[in-house]
């Protein structure tokens, strides 16, 4: 009687609630309605309003929210910041923006303008809005509990001074990022001092810089996002415990392009991502027990660049397949484990039909070595002298690192 | 012309019929089946391929056509014997054997990709850019091969410098290069190194395949010789022209030799 | 219908043949004799285009041989041992001939039915004997009426009875009017076919006549002693 009186309650209580939410007013925007401009709306809303801006080009910049409002784009209307401003600003909690072209914000030196600015705000909601050629796209700085989502957010800046970031946050806790699509900013998602967020399923392309940069934000998770053609690829840096997993990276290339550059980067997951193309698919720079598991490393330049001062990380069960070089390292030595990784260059046997090779696998090349020393030599890869100097090393090694070695190479691709 | 294309007909009648043209496409029937029975992955195949092409077709294309135009002497004089010109005789004979050589390599290597297509989707265009590499130095080390053949007139002779031009342009040469570029550390040698590459076809054949193939690493190369070299559609130019001075000049020695020669 | 008029081959530093002058004359048989080394293989691929002469000039009826080849469809040559792309069939090699000749009518088979080819069309040349090769080889340089024909030792390696089947077409041709040049160590058959002889040692050219004029200036019984006398330094 009484769990059923509670639920009674509880129903009567959303169901309340909802009502107040249908009563709250309703503002209309447009040139036909009551409100010419978004401004006056705003300015004229309360708590609870919802500002429905009809279709047409609204002129405005500089916009403030300080109310627990709803803006909804209805047949597509766009504001433009005429290239001078930032757009729209929020001060308030809970505040929903949805359905709205944002663009042209200005580009500025001095300050961050933007599309929309989230300032120390808690449950809002960014979603299914358009951003076009805007300095910054949505910026959020003390915020939490806020959600990113659906939007297209789009520039075309050529040099990375002239550009903001796609989706910027700062100080920021609990934010989910899901479903954006980003192209052509300096950053495609930009995290500095963020905690407990998720980044899911976005799509950074061509962006001038990195798809993702990631500093200081540590338990955060991005998953089944894709990355491809940025700049310098993704870098991830000074962070502990982030889970990435589905993610892929693609085509990242450059001379200092990676798939992911992960620098001092402790206690993480990288699991079941997918690297393709990659000049370097990962690059770990004093990294630390990190589980690299599942992963596809394809025809990457360099399928990994383990520098010297990172030990104690696992890479597991992970396809290398057709990468120039596997590995390169700075270290003779190796305080890292590898195992059950299928290797496509693997050429051993398996007597006891196990799945897994009977002699060990050496991912660091001799040529590889050599190319790392000495970079033109670079033009001699895959020629058959390269050939009969790996060969060589393999079967009297003598200049590469002899422990990193993985003892159990599996002799089929994994699923 | 007319008579350059009889000659080929009855040069590709008789080549045909010879037992190495069955064995040479069987070669690469089972090398490109077995590689893609054993493995699936395009990339593994692909760069499994590339291996065998830049060795095997140098080293037959160059013995073949040595031991070729010496086991056809007494038909080569009695075809002179006839009303046809030496230029197109010779012409005929190159083409007789390079045609046979370039069908067998890539009905060899084709039939089992077709029969596998799906696993060449992505990388379909570098496999027919190996089949290009291939063919490139089919044509290349048979015109060396006829040029050595023309000025040497004693088989065990001509022969031994066709093995050595093979050793020295598909492993020597890259041995070399490699240490002068390590002795020159300190120097820019990018260009050097590019250069160096060109004057060897082998060399050539294998970068234009690696432009594709292994671009990813390439670009990670911060010179920027390369980078230009390598990103734009430049170094395929250059390497492609190349390639086809690398197939005329042999060809065109050769054939003035011919010309030349009492038989 | 040749003349030769200064002609020098040297292979390196040897010389092969010495400033030789020779006019061969039209509708003739002629004997190129001498021992091996003499330069009458020379001489024969020399008038062929098979090798180039150092020096000096050979004319054949009015075209002066350059490194042109056309000239070579007025003439049958039958090398000493044939050799045809070995893989062909005999029909294929005589369609090849055919076909790099122009040639497209008026073929004399004369010796293809004597010599009993139609067996052998559809054979290899790989699968023949010598000796039936040598029937093609004659067959094909007979078939498209050449004006002059150069056989190179032809009856080495037949048996007698072709052998004379090829001896009378020789003497049949030369009366039709052809140019008949011929090399040959067997001096019967030199008694029995020659008009002229022309007598090579050394390079170069010690006799060129009819045959009993080259018994009569070495007064000599018979032509082995006339030949063997030249040979010992007589003068001619």
């Amino acid at each position: 009687m009484i769990n059923l009186s509670k639920h009674i309650i509880f129903f009567c209580v959303a169901v309340l609630f909802t009502q107040f939410n249908l009563t709250g007013g309703e503002l209309q925007v447009g040139k036909s309605f009551q409100y010419k401009s978004v401004a006056s709306a705003i300015s004229a809303s309360v708590n609870g309003d919802t500002i429905i801006i009809n279709g047409g080009f609204y002129k405005e910049a500089n916009l403030v929210i300080r109310e627990k409002i709803i803006l909804i784009g209805k047949n597509n209307p766009i504001i433009d910041g005429e290239s001078r401003y930032n757009i729209l600003s929020i001060f308030s909690d809970s505040v929903t923006v949805e359905g709205i072209t944002f663009q042209n914000a200005g580009i500025s030196f001095i300050e961050d303008n933007a599309a929309i600015k989230l300032d120390s705000v808690k449950h809002c909601i960014i979603r299914n809005n358009t951003f076009i050629n805007n300095f910054f796209g949505v910026y959020l700085a003390e915020a939490s509990y806020c959600t990113i989502t659906g939007n297209s957010i789009s520039a075309q800046s050529k040099k990375e001074t002239q550009s903001g970031n796609g989706i910027h946050l700062w100080y920021c806790k609990n934010i989910l990022i899901e479903n954006n699509s980003i192209e052509g900013h300096r950053d495609g998602i930009y995290f500095e001092f963020v905690e407990s967020s998720i980044i899911k399923h976005n799509f950074s392309f061509e962006n001038l810089r990195y798809g993702l940069h990631f500093m200081f934000s540590d338990s955060c998770t991005y998953s089944e996002n894709r990355f491809e053609d940025n700049g310098a690829g993704v870098a991830v840096m000074f962070t502990h415990r982030i889970t990435m997993v589905n993610n892929e990276f693609i085509h990242n290339w450059g001379s200092a392009s990676f798939g992911i550059l992960l620098k001092e980067i402790t206690d993480s997951k990288i699991e079941n991502n997918y690297f393709y193309k990659n000049t370097s698919g990962i690059y770990l720079e004093g990294c630390n027990r990190i589980i690299i598991a599942n992963n596809d490393f394809i025809e990457n330049g360099w399928a990994l660049r383990l520098m010297a001062n990172s030990m104690d990380n696992i890479f597991r069960e992970n396809n290398f397949i057709g990468n120039s070089f596997d590995i390169a390292t700075n270290n003779t030595k190796n305080y890292n484990l590898f195992e059950y990784n299928y290797w496509s260059e693997y050429s051993g046997y398996d007597i006891n039909k196990d799945g897994i090779g009977d002699i060990p696998y050496r991912p660091v090349k001799l040529f590889s070595l050599i190319v790392e020393r000495n970079k033109p030599t670079l033009l001699l890869l895959r020629s058959f002298f390269a050939e009969i100097l790996n060969y060589a090393e393999r079967v009297f090694p003598a200049l590469t690192p002899k422990k990193l070695v993985d003892n159990s190479p599996a002799m089929q691709r994994l699923q | 012309m007319r008579t350059l294309s009889k000659i080929i007909k009855y040069q590709l009648n008789d080549v045909f019929r010879s037992k190495w043209v069955v064995v040479y496409t069987a070669f690469f029937f089972l090398i490109s089946y077995g590689l893609l029975t054993f493995s699936h992955d395009s990339s593994k195949v692909l760069v499994s391929l590339l291996n065998v092409i830049i060795i095997v077709i140098p080293l037959i294309s160059i013995v073949f056509g040595t031991i070729f135009l010496y086991n056809n002497k007494n038909a080569i004089t009695f075809l002179l014997s006839q009303p046809v010109e030496r230029k197109l005789l010779y012409i005929g004979l190159y083409l007789g054997l390079i045609i046979p050589l370039t069908l067998s390599f890539i009905i060899g290597t084709i039939i089992p990709v077709i029969i596998f297509f799906k696993v060449f989707n992505e990388n379909f265009t570098t496999f027919l850019l190996l089949i290009g590499a291939g063919i490139f130095l089919t044509m290349i080390f048979g015109g060396i091969a006829f040029l050595i053949s023309t000025y040497n007139e004693d088989r065990l002779r001509g022969l031994g410098i066709s093995i050595f031009t093979w050793l020295l342009l598909s492993a020597l040469y890259d041995g070399i290069v490699l240490l002068l570029l390590q002795v020159f550390q300190e120097y820019p040698l990018e260009k050097v190194s590019i250069a160096l590459s060109i004057l060897n076809p082998v060399d050539l054949a294998r970068i234009i395949v690696i432009l594709k193939f292994d671009v990813s690493a390439l670009m990670g190369y911060t010179g920027a010789v390369f980078q230009n070299f390598f990103s734009g559609g430049l170094g395929f130019i250059i390497a492609s022209s190349a390639l086809l001075i690398w197939i005329i000049l042999p060809l065109f020695m050769g054939m003035r030799k011919f010309i030349k020669k009492d038989f | 219908m040749i003349n030769i008029n200064r002609l020098v081959k040297n292979y390196g530093r040897f010389e092969v043949l010495k400033n030789i002058d020779l006019s061969i004359e039209k509708g003739k048989i002629n004997y190129i004799v001498g021992p091996n080394g003499s330069g009458k293989s020379t001489l024969i691929k020399i008038i062929l285009g098979l090798v180039k002469p150092t020096g000096g000039e050979v004319f054949i009826g009015e075209h002066k041989i350059n490194s042109d080849s056309d000239y070579r469809s007025k003439i049958g040559y039958m090398p000493q041992a044939a050799s045809f792309p070995e893989n062909l069939k005999v029909r294929e090699v005589i369609e090849m001939v055919k076909d790099l000749r122009n040639h497209k009518s008026d073929f004399d088979l004369d010796l293809t039915e004597k010599f009993r080819l139609e067996r052998e069309m559809r054979k290899k040349l790989c699968d023949l004997s010598g000796g039936t090769r040598q029937k093609v080889n004659a067959a094909i340089a007979f078939m498209f009426n050449p004006e002059l024909l150069i056989l190179d030792e032809p009856t080495a390696g037949l048996d007698p009875v072709s052998s004379s089947i090829l001896k009378d077409k020789i003497i049949k041709e030369r009366n039709a009017g052809k140019t008949i040049i011929l090399t040959s160590h067997i001096l019967s058959e030199l008694e029995e076919l020659a008009d002229n002889v022309i007598f090579l040692l050394e390079g170069r050219i010690y006799f060129y006549g009819t045959l009993s004029k080259l018994i009569l200036t070495t007064e000599q019984k018979n032509l082995e002693r006339a030949i063997a006398s030249i040979m010992n330094g007589a003068p001619v």
